[in-house]
């Protein structure tokens, strides 16, 4: 840096960009969402070759390079076991609510993978192994946040 | 393989805020570091890869943008979008593919963008990104993930931060040397358990460059060449719930692959340094299980027992670590640079006495979903 530079207050430029997306879901993300927004339940799909059953449900299993068929479509949870946890500190524009809250991996009955989401209650009670269940919320618009969130049993 | 080397390094200072230079003049002023360190003029340089991120830079197609100050106008020249070490390592594949010499330069400034923004935006937008997940609570997520499965404590964490902060009392590119106990860390602010201040890398500006040289150009560079023994990198799933966050496959994959092309079979008696991508203090000991120094759940162990420490058998991130600086995109081609100081006996009050082979060590993606690792040698 130049010496001049260091006695003075160097100029900055604000700005910011804002780009507008209208992100496709695709075909297993619709069927996906539509479940969570229709009917409260939460699928996944299973792999007949490794028979790794998926949540979110995938196009195709990444480890046997295969398509996922019509017919491997299998109901999850809603209840499920909460293998890793985080408690937040922080407050930032981007969580879908206000610290502290937790984000939790949670193996949901029946599926193989994990599946990412937030705990808002009970901190206190939270710890690997403990049992949780989903929490729909009543307006529901075909989003992953048509869970609110899950709860400790 | 066959033999290219390392010949030029440059780095700037890390800072917090490099508010006096802009993206291009970091950049020029590491590529001309790198080529007065190789005793290379321009012409010497056939092939150019530029590192940096859109979002980081605030610009899309960043890569292309600071072409001039990287020495590659009228030059054969392509980017990478990732850490460092994954461009070095398109690098050495355009040397291997018959460029006499690459140079490789990555830049970024953490300080005019917003981390957690950007790095929210890493996660998947249908099922991920609106649960406001970003680099720091998904890390959070694997520190728990890993502590829980072998019973890693927060102390030895503490223990990694203590250390790497203390190692960058003697790098002056270092941002954040600190003398701190493990106390301070345990009662440094929480962020996101098990995660505290203290246990976070900074965010940081700054830029780095390498030139990597096929055998005939090496040997006319002014350097002592390092050689490239053996690199390799692997990626595991994208999303974090496909993926055991206490076993890093991928790395152990890459370290596998690396270590084949280098003829090492037992790395904690034939490596002598290692600079890894501590981006949190968990990572080092989980890092050092997937590079095979130590069983997996053994690397708190390594830590506490001094092995790690600058006059321990395996000296870990001497140079401070990412831990003591964290420009995201470059922190890995450091690492490289840190790993040619030391083979080089360059790294002045921070050397490693008489390292003959080193590792470094760069990750791509949530929680080191892609790892790159690099075994460089003097002879």
């Amino acid at each position: 840096m130049a010496e001049w530079l260091k006695d003075v207050e160097a100029l900055t430029l604000k700005g910011q960009i804002k780009v507008p997306y209208t992100w496709s879901v695709g075909e297993v993300g619709s069927r996906f969402l539509v479940a969570l927004r229709d009917e409260k339940k939460i699928i996944g799909n299973q792999c007949s070759e490794c028979n790794t059953v998926y949540v979110p449900p995938r196009k195709n299993c990444g480890t046997c390079f295969r398509e996922i068929g019509e017919d491997e479509w299998v109901e999850l949870g809603p209840e499920g076991i909460v293998t890793a946890y985080t408690i937040v500190r922080y407050d930032y524009p981007v969580q879908p609510t206000k610290a502290p809250f937790a984000y939790v991996i949670i193996k949901l009955d029946g599926a193989d993978v994990g599946f990412v989401h937030i705990i808002k209650e009970d901190l206190d009670k939270l710890k690997n192994g403990v049992r949780v269940t989903a929490k729909f919320k009543e307006d529901r618009t075909g989003h992953i946040l048509d869970i609110d969130s899950f709860v400790i049993m | 393989m066959e033999k290219i080397a390392i010949v030029g390094v440059g780095q700037t200072r890390y800072e917090k805020r490099k508010k006096g230079e802009i993206f291009y003049d970091m950049v020029y002023e590491v590529t001309t570091k790198a080529m007065e360190d190789a005793g290379y003029t321009l012409d010497d340089i056939d092939s150019v890869i530029t590192i940096s991120n859109d979002f980081w830079d605030g610009r899309t197609i960043s890569c292309m943008a600071v072409q001039e100050a990287a020495g590659a106008h009228d030059k054969n020249v392509s980017t990478v979008e990732g850490d460092g070490t994954f461009g070095a390592f398109y690098g050495a594949m355009r040397v291997l593919a018959g460029c006499k010499t690459t140079l490789v330069v990555a830049h970024s400034k953490g300080s005019e963008g917003d981390s957690k923004i950007i790095t929210n935006g890493m996660f998947d937008p249908v099922y991920h990104r609106s649960l406001g997940l970003d680099a720091i609570s998904s890390s959070a997520l694997q520190a728990n993930a890993y502590m829980e499965k072998y019973g890693i404590t927060e102390e030895q964490c503490a223990m990694v931060s203590v250390k790497n902060h203390g190692n960058a009392g003697n790098n002056p590119y270092a941002q954040l040397p600190l003398d701190i106990t493990v106390q301070d860390v345990m009662q440094s602010r929480k962020i996101a358990d098990p995660l505290k201040l203290l246990d976070c890398s900074p965010i940081s500006d700054g830029a780095a460059a390498i030139i990597i040289a096929n055998g005939e150009n090496a040997e006319k560079a002014k350097t002592e060449p390092v050689w490239v023994k053996g690199v390799a990198h692997c990626s595991d799933a994208y999303f974090l719930g496909d993926r055991d966050l206490a076993d890093p496959r991928s790395l152990k994959d890459a370290a596998r692959r690396a270590y084949a092309m280098a003829g090492i079979t037992d790395p904690l008696k034939e490596i002598d340094v290692v600079e890894l991508y501590d981006a949190f203090s968990y990572m080092e000991p989980l890092w050092l299980e997937g590079l095979g120094f130590c069983d997996p759940g053994k690397g708190g162990k390594m830590t506490e027992d001094g092995v790690t420490a600058m006059n321990g058998s395996l000296p870990v991130n001497p140079s401070g670590g990412v831990l003591s600086a964290h420009p995201v995109l470059v922190a890995g081609l450091a690492r490289i640079i840190e790993a040619v100081l030391q083979l080089r006996g360059d790294a002045g009050s921070h050397q490693i006495d008489g390292a003959k082979t080193a590792l470094a060590h760069g990750i791509n993606g949530p929680c080191g979903q892609s790892h790159c690792v690099w075994v460089l040698g003097r002879d």
